[in-house]
């Protein structure tokens, strides 16, 4: 690998990958993403290889294995190119037949192709699945494109060239600024105008300053984030260098955690791959500009992923939340301006530099602008992520991507953004997929989460299994929050075994107001937002469980004596 | 330093850049409750109890004074109905553990707390971490620490450092609000049942 030295050596290095790879030679893309359901992942990687060399067609077979596919649910996916031919499910025990048939045979195998459920309708390419065909995937539709440990992939499909853009056609400032009429919304559950961000990061006194990659995804049915940096992760990082040249950073954090492994390692290779080509370090593609990327790892708990306690934790303390009242862009780590954005929204960067903040902006609604990636899980036919623009409609993905409702039941209720998120019901399922929509809704975007409950599901124990998780998965420190936590997962525990009381619904909302007034970060802030949601939207079930011992999903197990819950 | 004014309570009170809002209204002779709060060391933000209100730009607030930045023409509620209600709730939760805790029953009785509105669980511990501070801080030992998170958060003194420290200093157990009782006993079973772990370094 020779490092490149310009934008116009950058570009003569893709074409000559380009020029040397024969776009009819046969190819197996197979989803290695961690993010897939579908066990057994290697077995069919190493079956496909142990095939192609039985059958001496190694110099004429590429096999590729890629990030996630999305359709997790029909994992392990193979799809055989070219022809785009996509098998689901697939098993070892498929695989000679694969290779005989479709790829030296360049027959379908109808086994194995996708089957509408309704109507038995096949589809053979990966764009034809109705589960793909209405996603709009600006940022995951290179995933079976790419080996993720393969930064030539990565750099035929065009990658880098935003960066070469960005260091040799704008100033800093110019980013900035069309990051900022591109109106790029945090992914990570705040929705924050990234532009400002910067700006303030930017403006900040101060030689040394940081931008970090938070890669922590710890709010439980997220898996977008490691989706997208483990099939991709030379998308994030070109986002980053990009942000760096923007703020006037030299020195870059990726937080993620330790229980990763293909993620971890996906990193690393890119990283060192894109330091050989001199897209990272010294000189930066001969533009004088210099960046280092460190990788932090820890298993932290939920709370980590919060910006100061993350911050914290990268300079080796306790990932407890810092109970300063100053911005962490304007003094983070180690008292430094350091700028904090999710996987997601650095993977948006590249495409807004190369193709504008107009192009940008005519994606999604009013003010919430591009695509969105979701993972779908709960009570749902197609467990996965998918990548829709903003303003889609709930039902659109609940009923076009997710396939519906298995087992013929009937939907109850959506809930996004975790334990910090909110739920609503079946009635407005209309609603579009929109930052301001939901928070008016009583519920959050959240990173992306979204939990779909059928009519079993009890809503109070949803509330009570929410605060269980952050009995565990917040620091402790502060008061309301910990003792909050506490008292209310004892009144709303009590409730799902019929031990509640009249007044119990008036002392909930009593410590929920206190906590989300005076808690110190923005967990205890946000502790009784799912409660809250359901108090809303499914109060007479919680009046139910406590006035008439009655649980009307019956779910609620200890509910049963009275004759309130079913057999299970 | 640079004087700047604010309001506190109604009174125009002048106060440095760089004081916290806590540290302003004492001087005014303003009282702020404080539990987690020590004049030795960093605020800590941890009880809550010191929440108060504050106005800027027309937009009020619920902000913790032992931290928060005096700001000119900021204006500072300390008794309003919102900050009652938190205080009182904040002290019904700790009165919860640690029923007889001698600083709690002024507050208490002032806040019109409720003993007995929550079902005790006596720990004891207010998590309010002076001891853990001081010895960090002040005494640079890191004898005791918090260990686990969440709702099961606790003090816990590391027996390799609490067995060669600890008996000659025990100056943190004046500090415990819980009259010392708390960190007394966790270092006694610190030390008479040290964990496997450390028997394994001894
Ligand atoms: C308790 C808590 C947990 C969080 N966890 C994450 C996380 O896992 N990933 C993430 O990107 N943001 C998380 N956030 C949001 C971050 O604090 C921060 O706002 C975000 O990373 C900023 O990036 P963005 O503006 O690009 O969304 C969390 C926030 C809180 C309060
Ligand atoms: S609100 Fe909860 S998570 Fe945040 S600092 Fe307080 S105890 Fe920790
Ligand atoms: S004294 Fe301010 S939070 Fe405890």
């Amino acid at each position: 690998m020779a490092r490149i030295n310009s934008a116009a050596e950058l570009e003569e290095l893709r074409k000559d990958i380009v020029s040397k790879r024969d776009a009819a030679k046969p190819c197996v893309a197979i989803c290695a993403g961690i993010a897939c359901l579908g066990p057994g992942n290697d077995r069919v990687i190493s079956a496909f290889e142990e095939e192609i060399r039985k059958q001496s067609l190694e110099a004429r077979v590429e096999i590729r294995a890629t990030g996630c596919h999305g359709f997790c649910e029909k994992g392990p996916i193979a799809i055989i190119y070219p022809g785009e031919i996509c098998y689901l499910q697939v098993t070892p025990e498929d695989v000679p037949e694969i290779v005989s048939q479709t790829i030296v045979g360049k027959k379908v195998i109808d086994r194995l192709v996708y089957t509408d459920p309704d109507t038995g309708e096949k589809a053979a390419r990966q764009s034809e699945i109705p589960f793909y065909r209405n996603q709009m995937r600006l940022l995951t539709g290179n995933s079976t494109r790419i080996n993720p440990k393969s930064i030539e992939d990565y750099l035929a499909i065009g990658g880098y060239a935003a960066l070469a853009k960005a260091l040799f056609e704008m100033k800093p400032d110019q980013v900035i600024e069309e990051i900022k009429k591109a109106n790029l919304r945090g992914r990570g559950g705040g929705g924050f105008p990234a532009g400002s961000k910067w700006q303030t990061a930017r403006n900040a006194p101060g030689e040394e300053k940081y931008v970090i990659v938070n890669a922590h995804e710890g709010e439980p049915g997220a898996f977008m984030d490691r989706a997208l940096f483990t099939g991709n992760p030379h998308l994030v990082l070109e986002g980053l260098i990009i942000g760096a040249y923007a703020i006037g950073s030299h020195r870059g954090f990726i937080y993620t955690r330790h229980d990763t492994p293909q993620l971890r390692e996906n990193i690393a290779i890119a990283l060192a791959q894109a330091e050989e080509y001199g897209l990272l370090g010294e000189n930066i593609l001969g533009s004088g500009f210099n960046f280092n990327v460190e990788v932090h790892l820890d298993v932290g708990i939920f709370v980590s992923g919060e910006s100061s306690a993350l911050m914290r934790s990268i300079e080796g303390k306790a990932p407890e939340p810092r109970p300063k009242y100053i911005r962490t862009s304007v003094s983070g780590i180690w008292d430094r301006p350091s700028n904090l954005n999710n996987v997601e929204t650095w993977a948006n960067v590249p495409q807004i530099i190369s193709k504008g903040s107009g192009w940008y902006g005519s994606i999604g609604t009013d003010r919430s602008k591009g695509t969105k990636l979701i993972s779908l899980s709960g009570n749902i036919c197609n467990t996965g992520v998918v990548e829709v623009p903003m303003g889609t409609p709930l039902r659109e993905i609940i009923y076009g991507f997710g396939g519906g409702i298995p087992n013929g039941k009937k939907l109850k209720a959506v809930h996004f953004g975790g334990p910090m998120g909110g739920s609503i019901p079946e009635s407005l399922i209309d609603s579009p997929l929109d930052f301001d929509v939901l928070a008016e809704l009583g519920t959050s975007l959240g990173a992306g989460d979204m939990l779909v409950m059928d009519e079993d599901t009890c809503m109070v124990e949803m509330a009570r299994y929410f605060l269980d998780f952050l009995s565990g998965e917040s620091c402790g420190k502060c008061v309301p929050c910990r003792e909050g936590i506490r008292q209310m997962l004892k009144i709303l525990t009590n409730i799902t075994k019929g031990k509640g009381k009249e007044g119990d619904i008036q002392l909930l909302e009593e410590i929920a107001g206190v906590a989300g007034e005076a808690a110190l970060c923005s967990l205890g802030r946000s502790i009784a937002k799912p409660l809250y949601s359901v108090l809303k939207y499914f109060r007479d079930e919680f009046e139910a469980h406590i006035k008439e011992k009655r649980c009307p999903a019956l779910s609620c197990q200890e509910l049963a004596a009275s004759g309130g819950a079913k057999e299970k | 330093m640079s004087e700047i004014t604010l309001q506190i309570d109604g009174r125009e009170v002048a106060a440095r850049k760089g004081m916290t809002v806590l540290e302003a209204a004492k001087k005014a002779g303003i009282s702020i409750p404080t539990l987690c709060h020590h004049e030795k060391l960093e605020p800590y933000g941890g009880c809550r109890l010191c929440t108060v209100e504050v106005e800027e730009r027309g937009r009020t607030k619920m902000v913790a004074a032992c931290l928060y930045p005096v700001e000119k023409d900021l204006v500072v509620k300390t008794r309003t109905e919102k900050v009652d209600r938190i205080r009182k709730m904040i002290l019904e939760l700790l009165l919860a553990h640690a029923p007889d805790a001698f600083e709690l029953q002024d507050l208490a009785l002032e806040y019109g707390a409720d003993r007995d509105r929550f079902e005790k669980e006596s720990s004891f511990c207010l998590h309010c971490g002076l001891c853990v501070r001081y010895c960090a801080e002040v005494k640079k030992k890191n004898a005791i620490g918090f260990i686990n998170c969440g709702t099961r958060r606790e003090i816990s003194f590391i027996p390799e450092i609490a067995s060669k420290e600890c008996w000659n200093c025990k100056e943190c157990f004046p500090l415990c609000p819980t009259e010392a009782l708390q960190a007394a006993f966790v270092l006694t079973k610190a030390l008479v049942f040290p964990s496997p772990l450390s028997e394994l370094k001894g």
